[in-house]
């Protein structure tokens, strides 16, 4: 009998062998895949046990921060927001039945400190808890909260304020807004929102109609393709026939034989029409896809809730390339079916405010581990070089005249030159207006100061029946004031 | 012989260092601090199993010296994990094992001439059918998640097919002890396949018979295999037939998809282990929690006392459920990773081993078939239940042999170590005096 004895055992030994095979597949190698299904809410729970890194703005104003709640075992963390709306975005929300949103959800492996894997293997041998990094942002919040009340004031839209020569976000506000406290109970009621829809970031994922502020796009392609010179003159009369359309300037105006200074500070229609059309479309969609058009912006946030901006076809669902037909003419004066989110344009002032070179626009600043050692730094990158130094000049020549003299004059701010571009787009029966007849979509963007930017931003508002320079440069002087009193 | 007491005494020692650190690390964790509880629990385990261990020096002088502490270790490790749980459960627990050694110091005390088990086989045999089907006897049968396993007679509740396994191992050893030779003298080759003889292939076919009835009416999947395979396995060590296992997995098979297409319980068991993601948070909720557990653990695990086993801020829904009895296991994977389940399987191995050691040393047919079932029928035990936690079989309600929560458990596995040393003991002395009769040069047959 002991020859089967030991056979048993060896078919026992087996028997064990496949145990530990299939609890190292499920243990080990097939982790990773079992943490990512769905019906999974292991790692969820387990991340609301982790003391979730604080959110910090530039100036030390917490953004974000985790409560202890419960003891023992059940011990969790539930995120807190002591500034409540103000930075309902880009901040986003991060709760454990509600999931998480925006900046919350794209730093999600720094805030919980999954950051390197070696870290948490050393850190499970030695016993050391998780505990989360903090962010600090370049976020400012003075500024936010100008642009938030400017914002309220005017009605729906969003304002983006970067720092041209690092890509430092300073400003990304939204309005309507929420707070983000009260998601646990609202998320429901406020998804289901139809207008006036609070969860939705105007300044990243919505796009509107651009409008003149198009036009510096325009002009840059006509400047860095030799089309044109700053002395160039076109022909303005008071309107063009396009396509078979009129095209025609406010009330008709014929301006005759002007250069660009004198057209953008005019925001003159028929000039940039001719001026989009000798430059054609490969080099003005080449131009266009530089500043960034065309892609989803590089900013820290989740892809999914970015929206590109470009020529959009609403029958195919899909934004139209250098060789899809397009009415040109309008293109290069911002209407035809041209959308671009407030991130955008932004991002448009931003490279001609910093000679040229679009940097990566980055809300994050720095990244503090628990001792409050600096583990990771936002390290400012070019993102594209769309003109040259020469034509950004050139550009911000112009654009200081349209607030100097032109469509943009309550841009103007006292002691400092500033560089800017209204716009006006008009929206009728846009269904988050409500369907009024008379709506626009009113834009300003610049930078200021002209000769040594610090600050480039976009503003824009939605539903309101008055034009880019009365209701969107003032939001823009207000906010750009801000930024420079805290330099 | 006190060289092997003294090697069951060290190896105490690491037993209870480990219940010491276990507890230390679960009182860390939840406190923050370390009191001096955790060396009291330490101090007083060592204490119960140096009683033990004495109690063993006096009795069974020759016994393997390993079985006792790897035992404990088991013990030591399961009474750390269901602290980590609930507090008070490993109270109820610790109280189990007192009282279950208490049953081993008497079994050990009343039955060392074992060979009387052999002359009440029938009775034993008829006792363990009835704790089997006590489960489903109006009035004190229990059902738990629509298995038959639990029967409750007044306050104390108890699981009869943990004691049902050592009455059934007892009888088939005697059995086959008998028959055995007819059986393989009898067999025949019938188209290359070596059968049986008719005669003799009734009672074979009554066991079979008996695990299937076992599997309608307790529908428990798990303790069917558990008791067929052990009885496959005493009679492949009994008749050295290969061909009568194949015959009897067969019949098994044949039976049981017989019995999972009609029995819908067992048949939703069976369901939920081949698609668990069907039904997520109903039918397919423990499994997938058991992996989903495991998943977290990795290499290392996430550290004693820190596996979530509740939802958190909702201490009464279960995020792993049954984490003190049937997912024990997943919760180890969870907490001590890969490496610490590679730990734990490893241990049952080593007893395993040494069980197999007791039956190879053995010198008659019934010591070696008795060591052979009991040692079979506790390594199926935990494979059983951690194939199921793993998804290698369909997840039911068996215990993890010392480890998991639960009375009976502790108290039948520590009967079922009694018998094993009793046999051991008697093994080990006749090698020694064997050995020592042919020093001084006596014949050997003077031994029987």
């Amino acid at each position: 009998m002991n020859r089967q004895i030991i056979k048993l055992f060896g078919f026992i030994v087996v028997l064990f062998a496949i145990l530990i095979g299939f609890t190292s597949w499920w243990s080990v190698f097939d982790a990773k895949a079992l943490k990512e299904q769905n019906v999974n809410k292991r790692p969820l729970f387990e991340q609301q046990q982790i003391p979730r890194g604080r959110i910090l703005a530039a100036d030390g104003t917490v953004i974000a921060k985790s409560i202890p709640k419960g003891k023992g075992t059940g011990k969790r963390y539930v995120r807190h927001y002591p500034t409540g709306a103000l930075f309902g975005h880009p901040i986003g929300y991060s709760f454990m039945e509600q999931g998480q949103t925006e900046f919350e959800q794209y730093h999600n492996a720094e805030l919980t400190g999954e950051e390197s894997e070696f870290g948490s293997i050393l850190g499970e041998l030695t016993g050391q808890k998780q505990e989360g990094e903090q962010i600090v942002t370049s976020l400012d919040p003075k500024a936010q909260e100008v642009a938030m009340g400017d914002l309220e004031a005017a009605g729906y839209g969003a304002v983006v304020a970067i720092d041209p020569s690092t890509g430092a976000v300073k400003v990304l506000a939204s309005n309507p807004g929420y707070n983000p406290n009260r998601i646990p109970d609202k998320l429901k009621e406020w998804n289901q929102q139809k207008v006036r829809t609070p969860l939705y970031n105007r300044a990243t994922q919505a796009s509107f109609p651009p409008g003149s502020t198009f036009k510096v796009v325009t002009a840059a392609a006509g400047l860095e393709s030799g089309v044109i010179t700053p002395e160039t003159t076109i022909n303005a009369p008071g309107s063009i026939t396009d396509e078979g359309h009129e095209l025609a300037n406010d009330y008709n105006q014929d301006w005759g034989s002007i250069s660009l200074d004198t057209a953008l500070t005019n925001s003159v229609n028929t000039w940039f029409a001719q001026l989009g059309q000798k430059v054609g479309q490969d080099d003005l969609f080449a131009t266009m896809e530089k500043f960034g058009f065309n892609s989803k912006p590089p900013i820290d946030l989740p892809e999914e809730e970015l929206s590109k901006s470009g020529v959009y076809d609403y029958e195919s669902g899909t934004y139209l390339g250098r060789n899809d037909p397009v009415d040109l003419a309008r293109v290069a004066i911002g209407q035809e079916r041209l959308l671009a989110t407030p991130l955008q344009i932004a991002m448009v002032a931003a490279a001609v405010a910093n000679g040229g070179k679009l940097m990566k626009p980055q809300i994050w600043k720095r990244v503090v581990n628990v001792d409050g050692g600096v583990t990771k730094k936002m390290d400012p990158t070019v993102y594209s070089e769309p003109i040259s130094g020469k034509t950004a000049e050139e550009l911000t020549t112009a654009m200081e005249g349209v607030v100097d003299e032109g469509t943009g004059t309550n841009a103007a701010i006292s002691g400092v030159p500033v560089a800017g571009k209204t716009g006006t787009a008009e929206t009728p029966n846009n269904k988050e207006c409500g369907g009024g007849e008379a709506e626009n979509q009113a834009w300003f963007m610049g930078f200021a100061p002209a000769d040594h930017p610090k600050i480039a931003i976009a503003a824009t508002v939605s539903c309101t029946e008055q034009f880019g320079g009365d209701v969107a440069a003032p939001i823009f002087r207000d906010v750009a004031e801000a930024i420079l009193a805290g330099e | 012989m006190t060289r092997d007491r003294n090697r069951e005494m060290l190896a105490l020692i690491p037993v209870a260092l480990l219940l010491t650190a276990g507890f230390a690390a679960v009182f860390a964790q939840e406190n923050s601090k370390l009191g001096n509880l955790s060396l009291t629990y330490g101090a007083y385990f060592f204490a119960v199993c140096l009683a033990t261990h004495i109690y063993l020096r006096i009795r069974l002088p020759h016994a393997d010296p390993y079985l006792f502490p790897l035992m404990a270790v088991l013990t030591a490790f399961g009474l750390v994990m269901i602290y980590r749980i609930d507090e008070s459960l490993a109270r109820d627990q610790a109280n189990w094992f007192v009282f279950g050694l208490i049953l081993f110091a008497l079994t050990i005390q009343f039955l060392r001439d074992y060979e009387v088990l052999e002359r009440y086989r029938y009775i034993i045999a008829t006792i363990g059918i009835l704790l089997l089907l006590a489960p489903r006897l109006p009035g004190i049968g229990e059902q738990v998640n629509g298995a038959y396993l639990g029967v409750k007679i007044g306050p104390i509740s108890f699981q009869p097919a943990e004691f049902a396994k050592l009455a059934i191992v007892v009888f088939l050893a005697s059995y086959l002890r008998e028959n055995r030779e007819v059986l393989i003298v009898g067999a025949r080759r019938v188209l290359g396949v070596t059968l049986p003889p008719i005669k003799h292939f009734g009672p074979m076919l009554v066991v079979w018979g008996a695990t299937m009835l076992l599997l309608v009416f307790i529908r428990d999947l798990g303790s069917s295999l558990m008791f067929f395979a052990a009885f496959l396995a005493l009679l492949y060590v009994a008749t050295g037939r290969f061909s009568f296992v194949v015959i009897g997995m067969a019949l098994f098979l044949l039976g049981s998809w017989f019995i999972v297409s009609t029995v819908p319980h067992v048949h939703d068991r069976v369901e939920v282990w081949l698609h668990p993601y069907h039904d997520p948070t109903e039918s397919g909720y423990q499994i997938l929690q058991s992996i989903f557990a495991q998943a977290d653990g990795g290499l290392f695990g996430k550290g004693f006392g820190q596996g979530l086993i509740t939802i958190p801020g909702h201490p009464n829904n279960a995020l792993l459920p049954a984490a003190q009895t049937d997912t024990i296991y997943s919760l180890i994977v969870n907490e001590l990773g890969l490496f610490g389940a590679c730990g734990l399987i490893a241990t049952y191995l080593l007893i395993t081993a040494r069980g197999f050691k007791v039956a190879l040393l053995a010198n008659d047919g019934f010591s070696k078939l008795l060591a052979t079932g009991l040692t079979a029928v506790f390594a199926i035990q935990a494979f059983v239940i951690i194939g199921g936690v793993t998804r290698v079989i369909p997840l039911t309600g068996v215990t993890l042999p010392f480890v998991s929560y639960g009375g009976s458990s502790i108290v039948a596995n520590f009967v079922l170590l009694a018998l094993l040393l009793l046999v051991s003991d008697r093994a080990r002395r006749e090698a020694e005096e064997g050995a020592s009769r042919a020093e001084r040069g006596e014949p050997l047959g003077a031994l029987t």
